[in-house]
């Protein structure tokens, strides 16, 4: 198996607050989808919304997200999968594709040797 | 050893290396496919199918060349490939507190490969989880065996680019875990997709060279046809696959007449027919029937019909022009490409003249997608000369020369240009 983070892209700016209820029903039958298709969320987090973030890059402190974009990083969740294939088609049902997308990504392990 | 593998007579020095370099190019993919499912790991497949090759040249010295020089080199990859995993597997036994050793103990059946190993290859190789660039070099790479200087020199990138993007996206699969497997039949359409797609990049790469002196570049054509082939071997079934097939051979029928001796660019009105290779057509020909046959046509196989309704053409004007229009409205049904639409127009000056296409044109150039695409000028200026409208054919000639890179393309350009220009 391997663990990938799944990077939760939505419209700025992302507010969980304003999810609607169509979304939170998606949302609530997601867990059993991912464990139909052979996955496990490891765990999960959702973000404040991005007007909520302040970047910091050198000594410059800015409000708002790192990247200025029209979709912003609304949460993520650690997946194990047993392959890119699986991996994809769990990403793919995650209702956060219809409006945003998401960046399927392996977590990174040290080298054995 | 049973008696199929039991070696020949000893060789020369001289016969050993052709074998090795025959067995080289035909049983690569083979030798490689059924090692890295062993390997699980490109790199260690390459290595140790590399070293099988060149220990195929002493061994084969001394014992003779095997019957199956194909399975005495991957049952050697494989051994090889098998020892440095052993080796590992030691290494992380004595070092225990680092990790759990994985259990890298794979299954190898006695036989020595199945068919279906090519086929893993292939779709690894053009997943889409990989960039376009990156499956068309690893597909060189790893199931051509072509070396990465000669892939960079088809694609006139400096070496070092082509070396580091094949490290990338072999580092991908391993570290995404892309899989090593021919996608389940609903996925199967998606991805066969992908990998014809490939297949036809380069072709048509080879087919018209994007830059430099030679308009076909030989190596990639022939690597294109291989490799459908051998796609057609392994995937029977598939429409598409023959479509694709049908479509490399009617092309490259044609390859010797498209230059004339000085490797001038002729169009296909002034192609030379009876130059045309008659084999490929005929052969194309049958595999477009199959294909149409099956009653799922696909792209690839209306573009190999259209392609046929040229090859058996007696000339240009008595080409069967209505018939190749309704295969374009037919292909884009299923593909609609504004590529496939300015194609269409050609057939359509030839059914409703120049006038009627030359309007389709100017439509097509409102599409964004086609801005900076040479052929869409080209194909303008040539509907202007018929219109005997010189001067904006002339400034459309000069449109498609500032788009165009492949040196035998502009030489073309410039000749019409000049014609246009003296009349």
């Amino acid at each position: 198996m391997t663990q990938y983070a799944v990077l939760i892209y939505s419209p700025a700016p992302a507010d969980p607050m304003d999810l609607t209820p169509d979304y939170i029903a998606l949302l609530d039958r997601y867990p059993a989808q991912v464990a139909e298709l052979g996955g496990q969320i490891v765990t999960g987090f959702a973000l404040q919304p991005s007007t909520t973030a302040t970047a910091v890059r050198g000594d410059l402190v800015t409000d708002g997200p790192f990247i200025e974009a029209k979709e912003v990083v609304a949460g993520f969740f650690v997946l194990e999968a047993p392959d890119l294939d699986t991996a994809v088609r769990i990403a793919k049902l995650n209702p956060a594709t219809i409006h945003g997308g998401v960046e399927v990504r392996p977590l990174f392990e040290p080298p054995a040797e | 050893m049973n008696a199929a593998e039991r070696a020949v007579v000893p060789a020369t020095a001289a016969e050993v290396e052709r074998a090795v370099a025959d067995a080289h190019r035909r049983e690569w993919t083979f030798v490689l496919a059924a090692t890295a499912r062993v390997a699980g790991d490109f790199d260690l497949a390459e290595e140790s199918v590399q070293e099988a090759y060149v220990a195929a040249l002493g061994a084969w010295a001394r014992d003779g060349v095997p019957e199956r020089p194909g399975a005495w080199l991957t049952a050697t990859a494989r051994r090889k490939a098998l020892d440095v995993l052993r080796r590992r597997q030691v290494l992380r036994a004595k070092l225990p507190l680092l990790v759990e050793p994985d259990q890298v103990e794979p299954d190898v059946p006695d036989e020595v490969a199945v068919p279906d190993d090519r086929l893993r290859l292939v779709f690894t190789c053009c997943h889409p989880a990989l960039a376009r660039e990156a499956q068309v070099a690893l597909t060189l790479r790893l199931v051509c065996g072509v070396s990465t200087a000669d892939i960079a020199s088809a694609f006139l990138v400096p070496e070092p680019t082509m070396a580091a993007r094949i490290t990338r996206a072999k580092k991908k699969i391993a570290a995404a875990r892309i899989p090593y497997r021919v996608p389940e039949a609903v996925e199967l359409p998606d991805r066969l997709d992908g990998v014809l797609t490939v297949v036809h990049l380069l072709y048509t790469t080879g087919h018209t060279a994007p830059s430099g002196g030679d308009l076909v570049r030989a190596d990639l054509v022939d690597r294109a046809l291989h490799l459908a082939r051998m796609l057609a071997a392994l995937l029977p079934d598939e429409p598409e696959v023959r479509g694709l097939l049908a479509l490399l051979l009617l092309t490259d029928a044609r390859r010797a007449t498209r230059t004339d001796a000085e490797g001038r660019l002729l169009r296909l009105e002034d192609q030379d027919r009876t130059g045309w290779d008659r084999d490929a057509i005929a052969e194309g020909h049958r595999l477009v029937l199959d294909a149409f046959r099956t009653g799922r046509t696909g792209r690839y196989a209306i573009q190999a019909a259209i392609a046929s309704l040229h090859a058996h053409a007696p000339s240009y004007q008595a080409t069967d022009w209505p018939q190749i229009v309704r295969l374009y409205d037919a292909l884009l049904a299923r593909w609609p490409s504004p590529v496939v639409a300015l194609n269409r127009t050609v057939a359509v000056s030839m059914v409703d003249g120049p006038a009627v296409a030359l309007a389709a044109v100017d439509a097509l150039a409102r599409d964004p997608r086609l801005a900076g695409y040479h052929y869409l000028p080209a194909i303008r200026a040539d509907l202007l000369r018929r219109l005997g409208r010189d001067a904006e054919a002339a400034g459309a000639y000069r449109d498609a020369l500032d788009l165009v890179d492949n040196d035998a393309e502009r030489d073309f350009l410039t000749t019409r240009l000049g014609e246009v220009l003296a009349s």
